[in-house]
């Protein structure tokens, strides 16, 4: 078991025939992602090479989830298509199987094209979208998994430890960190920096606390918003994992964007302090360094008796 | 991105919600001109920069820092009056709660028609990120810091979600303006502007459009006094006029110059310079350089598929920071290769010629190769094996406590 993804889940990968699309299908092939074939408006009937085997390309979700009966897709649309390349695997993936996992690691999609996105999801109750503004999802394998994103799935292996993060790069520093305590990961999420998004911290949370591979917990803020202090008051109610965490931005002067769109302090709310103390306050022990997190992680282990 | 006053005032006014008659000056002779052309015995005389506070700000001389006038924002009743404000205002330096010490030069006058108050209201349009649709928030506590009313009197501030799937609907307006205590032609002019006002903010791709104050006239019609508008930079692709409504003097010209390379930087107060991919671990290493008792000079992410030559404008755009005494830098290689950074911190280290120390903290894809690059060069690199160590490494060679 891993949450949402397992391990050989079948992935549709919209823009499949872009730049983008098609390097990190590579990448996912090689990786082990049971990768079925890509959708193109346009380009539907022709094929794409990846790690010297051929996957079809179809014009429409529809087609593509019809023929394939995948779990997932994963985007790598350009941004001003974006809104509408997950609407169109809401609607895709809602009619025919009435579920299905869209993954959008777009960055720079106008929030109110999320909003409308988001809302279009969330009317469709059996459809999950994760990001955009993300690295993906991974769920690592004994050998290979299923990696749906750009993360590097070399510094991953297969464990107990369920990972929730706002940032890219950030949620690899906690991947490491797990490994240098020598614990795996069952499950890696990154919900994205953006300010309108599709799955947030309350859902992995939860999904974390129901599975029977997640033991622990590591979850990665970043300032601005409230979602931090939300998923802190919601976890102290109803979660009995160890959870670990980290904000990123203490030093982050207000009213300035630090590079994700949402990572902003406005009007003096959604500071890394304010995120830290919520943190605390539901008994999430916090490292103050993300170097310190693989630390933090043992001793609470160890405290649950997990060590 | 942020408009002036002037341009957000233009934009309700094409939208269809009531704004006075205004013009946008930049000399003293358009100001009066203005005065001549309005027709309006008492006008509003009003500084244009990217800021709040206008009005309780203060005029201060550039150069010589002398004082020269109290308020940003003047009524003034004759053409004198005008003369002096706009004499005042026009190329001086005006400092306000929000601009810091340092304040903006003001180079953008609006002189606006008067009108008789008989109520100040707030009002404020925006994305509601928890709830994931659009906000519109309304108080009866206009012109006032409407942060202050939040925190002490919240029950004075009105809110309403927009369903995405349904728009702004009609009983939605109503409720609203009856919260403000609004009847009669006040409540028809109320529930017709804020509906324009939605589509606007829809249509123009807003981030904030906030009026503060609205007013309610002694004959009850509404207008916006005020405008602050923001635009989603990520929908510029389709608003090809934004770039007409850019004031370039208002942003910081490194921060714009490294956007244009796919850079995303912010000057701080500090002396440890960063470069650091991915904008969580950038925040993070900034938090890191201060836990071990440094101050960082910036938030720099170089993004996931950084190349040598944006490494090295990088590693230029830190070092004009007079500042700067020492850099570190930290890679966490996914799809950004590791070698590829040492390649780029070596050729930019080689022709800037660097002379501040530099730790360099390499991580994740091809590192040992990354790490073989940097320890073959003869270059004063400091290698560092995590964030902690890395942080501990560049705060004591600059001198710093760790």
């Amino acid at each position: 078991m891993a949450i949402w993804i397992e391990e050989d889940a079948k992935v549709i990968v919209q823009g499949i025939t872009g730049n983008q699309g098609m390097f990190h299908a590579d990448k996912m092939v090689e990786y082990g992602t049971n990768i079925v074939g890509g959708c193109t408006p346009g380009k539907g009937g022709q094929s794409v090479e990846l790690q010297g085997r051929s996957f079809p390309v179809w014009d429409s979700m529809f087609e593509a989830i019809a023929e394939t009966n995948a779990d997932a897709t994963v985007i790598y649309v350009p941004p001003p298509f974006a809104g509408e390349a997950i609407m169109e695997a809401a609607d895709a993936f809602d009619t025919i199987k009435g579920e299905g996992v869209i993954v959008c690691i777009t960055e720079g999609i106008p929030t109110l094209d999320m909003v409308r996105a988001v809302a279009f999801v969330e009317n469709r109750p059996g459809i999950r979208l994760i990001g955009p503004n993300c690295p993906g999802i991974i769920t690592p394998g004994e050998q290979g998994g299923a990696k749906i994103g750009i993360m590097p799935g070399h510094i991953h292996a297969k464990g107990r430890i369920g990972i929730v993060s706002k940032s890219g790069t950030l949620t690899y520093e906690a991947v490491a960190q797990t490994m240098s305590i020598g614990e795996g990961q069952s499950t890696c999420i990154g919900i994205g920096g953006d300010p309108v998004n599709g799955t947030g911290f309350i859902d992995c949370l939860s999904a974390f606390e129901a599975d029977p591979q997640t033991e622990a917990v590591v979850m990665i803020g970043e300032i601005g918003g409230t979602a931090e202090e939300e998923a802190a008051a919601w976890a102290k109610e109803h979660m009995s994992k160890p959870i670990v965490g980290f904000v990123a931005g203490s030093t982050a002067p207000p009213g300035k964007r630090m590079g994700h769109a949402g990572a902003i302090i406005s009007g003096g709310k959604g500071t890394a302090e304010e995120k830290f103390a919520a943190f605390e306050a539901a008994g999430i022990a916090c490292a103050k360094d993300p170097s310190e997190l693989g630390a933090v992680l043992l001793k609470a282990l160890q405290a649950n008796g997990l060590r | 991105m942020n408009i002036h006053e002037y341009q957000g005032k233009a934009l309700l006014r094409a939208s269809g919600v009531p704004v006075l008659e205004g013009v946008h000056c930049t000399t003293v002779e358009q100001a009066l001109a203005a005065y001549d052309s309005l027709g309006s015995k008492v006008v509003a005389v009003k500084s244009q920069i990217h800021a709040g506070g206008r009005g309780k700000g203060t005029l201060y001389h550039p150069k010589s820092r002398e004082h020269i006038m109290d308020g940003g924002v003047k009524v003034a009743f004759s053409r004198d009056e005008v003369e002096t404000y706009a004499t005042n205002i026009l190329g001086h330096l005006l400092v306000t709660i929000q601009t810091g010490e340092e304040g903006k030069i003001v180079r953008n006058l609006y002189v606006e028609s008067g009108c008789d108050i008989a109520h100040e209201y707030y009002l404020a349009i925006l994305v509601d990120r928890e709830k994931k649709s659009v906000l519109i928030m309304a108080s009866t506590e206009g012109g006032v810091n409407i942060e202050e009313v939040a925190e002490h009197t919240p029950e004075k501030i009105h809110k309403i979600n927009v369903d995405p799937n349904a728009g702004l609907l009609g009983y939605q307006k109503r409720d609203l303006a009856m919260q403000l205590g609004l009847s009669g032609a006040a409540h028809k002019s109320f529930v017709q502007a804020i509906g324009k006002m939605y589509s606007m903010f829809l249509a123009n791709d807003c981030s904030m459009v906030e009026i503060n104050p609205l007013v309610r006239t002694t004959d009850d019609q509404i207008l916006a006094l005020d405008a602050k508008i923001s635009f989603d930079e990520n929908a510029e692709f389709r608003h090809k006029n934004w770039a007409d409504l850019r004031d370039l003097s208002e942003e910081e010209e490194v921060e714009i110059r490294a956007k244009e390379t796919g850079l995303s930087y912010v000057k701080l107060d500090g002396n440890i310079g960063c470069l650091v991919n991915g904008a969580g671990l950038a925040m993070a290493t900034m938090d890191v350089i201060k836990l071990y008792g440094g101050e960082p000079a910036n938030f720099l992410d170089v993004g996931g598929g950084a190349n040598e030559e944006q490494v090295k404008t990088a590693f230029s755009i830190i070092l004009e920071d007079p500042n700067v005494k020492g850099i570190l830098v930290n890679i966490f290689g996914g799809i950004m290769r590791c070698d590829i950074i040492a390649r780029g911190v070596i050729g930019a280290t080689q022709s800037l010629g660097l002379d501040v120390p530099l730790v360099v903290r390499l991580a994740g894809t091809n590192v040992e190769e990354g790490k073989a690059i940097l320890a073959a060069s003869t270059l004063n690199i400091h290698p560092a094996d995590d964030l902690a160590d890395g942080a501990q490494k560049i705060v004591s060679l600059i001198g710093g406590e760790a």
